[in-house]
């Protein structure tokens, strides 16, 4: 298939290519770091995660809707304000979540599946109710629109490089609040033995329920962010849940280095694949490799010590 | 139930009974056609419908919640309005029509549950509903075995034809090839990159397309991708469209993925205005979420735009934003739903019956004139003859009409040489 393009062609679609691929390892660990939290730290199986997501996807229209009407003239920088609303607003949907049905589940660990299943058929009927059944399309800035021309071939969608940006920014947020900081370490000690944990004066229910936000206010920020590349309406959320998935499995759960590296694994066995078959193919191709590694590694690529 | 069912039946008699003795003076001054318009219920209903002296009940089959709500509300909403006017201007056979919504809930067995519901237990007359060939297809046997008689409003890949289906929107052929035609010849296009969802209606329509490109147009197709539904990762397909520089990218990509696919695109840095495209799936209904800024300059192949300038639909969006309010957007689909309730109610006046056999061997040749989309008439296959439009996408959303075939398009669900 290469035998009719020149050399510098070639060169430029190995470039972009290899951006693509990058962009989608910075979308797939956006989406999987809040999962991660929640699925790898507390052991819930959160299914209505997408729902989470697109909650945050639809404060970003709504902001971006409140600063069109008042405050035309800021209406380039909206967007951060959008993402810390929506950190917010999904972080304590999460709290909320987490008091109401999660706490009562913990030693249930298949119900907790179910139950945030349940919680997603809600979700989704609520936004419906509340947004309509339309998909809603999200204005952004001017400049967060088209692409860096690097040269006449070569050129960096500037969303992507934002995403890649907010990707590197949150992980390493979460990295420093998980393992540097105190409450890190008492989420830590949590995880490893709860009761001891308690023992030594840790409030556990405390320590679970801001766990839970936080993996959620994750995932807010994240539908906020891929306001950019993806569609915003009731079901959204549904066309990520399976790669979201998909990554924390295959990275080992409770491995924050593993999700990463299982992102990366992904996206770039993904986009490469993409680019010399069509799309189903790759992804069928894809989804066997995953298989068949943990056939042989059923505890993922980095595995840690859960919580038993 | 038999119990209202009888209470039903007898109160009306007894009102008409009275009501004839209080007409009896005024008798002398009536036209002649309000009898013809309200003929004996015994006589149009030889079947058993849910047919009274005074009321006809037909069902609305959609998707209210699950993932098709999206695109199946609009569907809901032009149907319902149709059912009103027709009401207001008197009803079918001096009928007013009540409808049964149910709802399908994206779910086909779902969709065939609930049209045997409306068949066998409401008696409807007839149904306006389905959206995805998938749920027509789960429907279908269920309409064959207890004759009913339904109202398919989306365009579809063809292949298929039914006593029991009148199909209000274009099959693949209709939609296509004019399109084709005329984007080779105003842009001079001879390589083609096609990309659409993977399921049954882009592959098939994509089929057709190859063997036009390739056997009539004398082009080449350079790239063919199938993404599954719902995907939102288009990155790697955009690098082979700049790859390969086709003259016309040529998509059939739906739902969500729509929205990635042009957010993405011109990301990328492709210029819609520089690189033309054609897509067989964008509504006003889909620019709604993908944005009007992510594919202004996108040509799209339906038959009806909201922009459209004909008396008709100059009456029709104002009448529709009335009744669902100022933001709402008409797609295609939506205008061909509209179309079910007037064409079933005009081919049960030219049958001069409801019984579904009748108005099955009646529907070809019934024309309606008030289409938003202009004329349109039922072929003998149950497809409509429409002509097909291309339009160019603008930044308000909406679709500024660039090209129109001349005649109405026959329509051809079984293309001979496109199989």
């Amino acid at each position: 298939m290469f035998g009719d393009y020149s050399l510098g062609d070639l060169g430029s679609i190995f470039v972009m290519q290899g951006f693509a691929g990058l962009i989608l390892f910075s979308v797939y660990v956006l989406m999987a770091l809040g999962l991660a939290i929640i699925f790898g730290q507390m052991g819930v199986i959160n299914m209505a995660h997408g729902e989470f997501m697109i909650l945050g996807a639809y404060v970003t229209w709504m902001t971006s809707n409140l600063f069109q009407t008042y405050m035309p003239g800021l209406f380039g920088g909206y967007f951060f304000l959008a993402m810390i609303l929506a950190f917010l607003a999904s972080g304590a949907l999460g709290m909320v979540v987490e008091w109401v049905l999660i706490r009562h589940l913990y030693k249930r660990p298949l119900d907790t599946l179910l139950a945030t299943w349940g919680l997603s058929l809600m979700l989704q009927q609520a936004y419906r109710s509340v947004f309509g059944a339309r998909e809603v399309g999200v204005e952004l800035p001017q400049w967060m629109l088209g692409s860096l021309h690097v040269t006449d071939s070569i050129e960096v969608p500037i969303n992507g490089v934002f995403v890649m940006c907010l990707t590197v920014l949150i992980t390493v947020g979460v990295a420093y609040v998980l393992y540097m900081s105190r409450w890190g370490r008492q989420v830590r000690a949590v995880v490893q033995n709860r009761i001891m944990a308690g023992a030594v004066g840790i409030n556990t229910e405390k320590v679970d329920r801001y766990t839970f936000g936080l993996g959620c206010g994750i995932a807010g920020v994240a539908g906020s962010a891929f306001t950019m590349i993806g569609s915003t309406g009731p079901t959204s959320g549904q066309l990520y849940i399976v790669d979201t998935f998909l990554v924390v499995v295959f990275g080992g759960a409770a491995s924050l280095i593993g999700t990463i590296a299982s992102a990366f694994s992904i996206s770039q066995t993904q986009s490469t694949l993409e680019f010399f078959m069509s799309g189903s193919m790759a992804k069928v191709l894809t989804l066997l490799a995953v298989v068949g590694i943990l056939m042989l590694r059923p505890q993922g690529l980095f595995a840690l010590k859960v919580r038993k | 139930m038999s119990d209202e069912a009888n209470k039903g039946l007898l109160s009306p008699l007894r009102r008409k009974l009275l009501m004839g003795m209080a007409a009896v003076p005024a008798i002398t001054m009536l036209p002649k056609a309000s009898f013809a318009q309200a003929p004996a219920t015994s006589a149009v209903n030889t079947t058993g419908l849910a047919v009274t002296d005074t009321e006809v009940t037909v069902g609305i089959l959609h998707s209210a919640t699950g993932t098709m709500a999206i695109s199946e509300t609009g569907s809901i909403e032009a149907e319902k309005l149709a059912i009103e006017q027709i009401n207001a201007m008197g009803g079918v056979l001096g009928r007013k029509i009540k409808f049964i919504q149910e709802d399908g809930a994206s779910d086909w067995p779902t969709f065939a549950e609930k049209a045997k519901k409306l068949l066998v237990n409401d008696k409807v007359a007839a149904i306006m509903g389905c959206w995805t060939s998938a749920s027509r297809k789960a429907v279908l046997p269920v309409m064959e075995q207890y004759n009913g008689m339904l109202y398919y409003p989306t365009f579809y890949e063809g292949l298929e034809q039914s006593k029991n289906v009148i199909y209000t929107g274009q099959e693949a052929t209709q939609q296509i090839l004019a399109g084709l035609n005329w984007i080779a010849k105003e842009k001079g296009a001879k390589s083609f990159f096609f990309i659409g969802s993977d399921y049954i209606w882009p592959r098939t329509s994509n089929k057709i397309a190859r063997k036009h490109v390739e056997n009539v147009l004398k082009g080449k197709v350079v790239g063919e991708e199938y993404y599954a539904l719902g995907s939102t990762q288009f990155n790697s397909v955009i690098n082979k469209i700049k790859l390969t520089k086709p003259d016309v990218i040529f998509t059939d990509v739906v739902g969500g993925s729509n929205v990635a696919f042009y957010k993405q695109l011109k990301a990328a840095g492709i210029d819609l205005a520089k690189q033309p495209l054609l897509t067989i799936s964008v509504t006003e209904d889909e620019i709604d979420g993908i944005g009007g800024e992510n594919i202004a300059g996108a040509y799209a192949c339906m038959k009806y735009f909201q922009s459209l300038d004909n008396p008709n639909n100059k009456a029709f969006v104002p009448a529709f934003k009335k009744m669902w309010g100022e933001k709402t957007v008409i797609g295609d689909v939506t205008q061909a739903a509209y179309l079910g309730p007037w064409l079933w109610k005009l081919t049960v006046e030219k049958a001069g019956s409801f019984d579904v056999d009748k108005i099955a061997a009646a529907s070809p040749g019934v024309e309606f004139k008030g289409a938003p989309e202009g004329y349109v008439r039922i072929h003998e296959n149950h497809h409509l003859w429409s002509k097909t439009r291309v339009g160019r996408a603008k930044l308000d959303g909406q679709f500024e009409l660039i090209y129109e075939t001349a005649d109405l398009v026959e329509p051809d669900p079984f293309p001979k040489g496109y199989q």
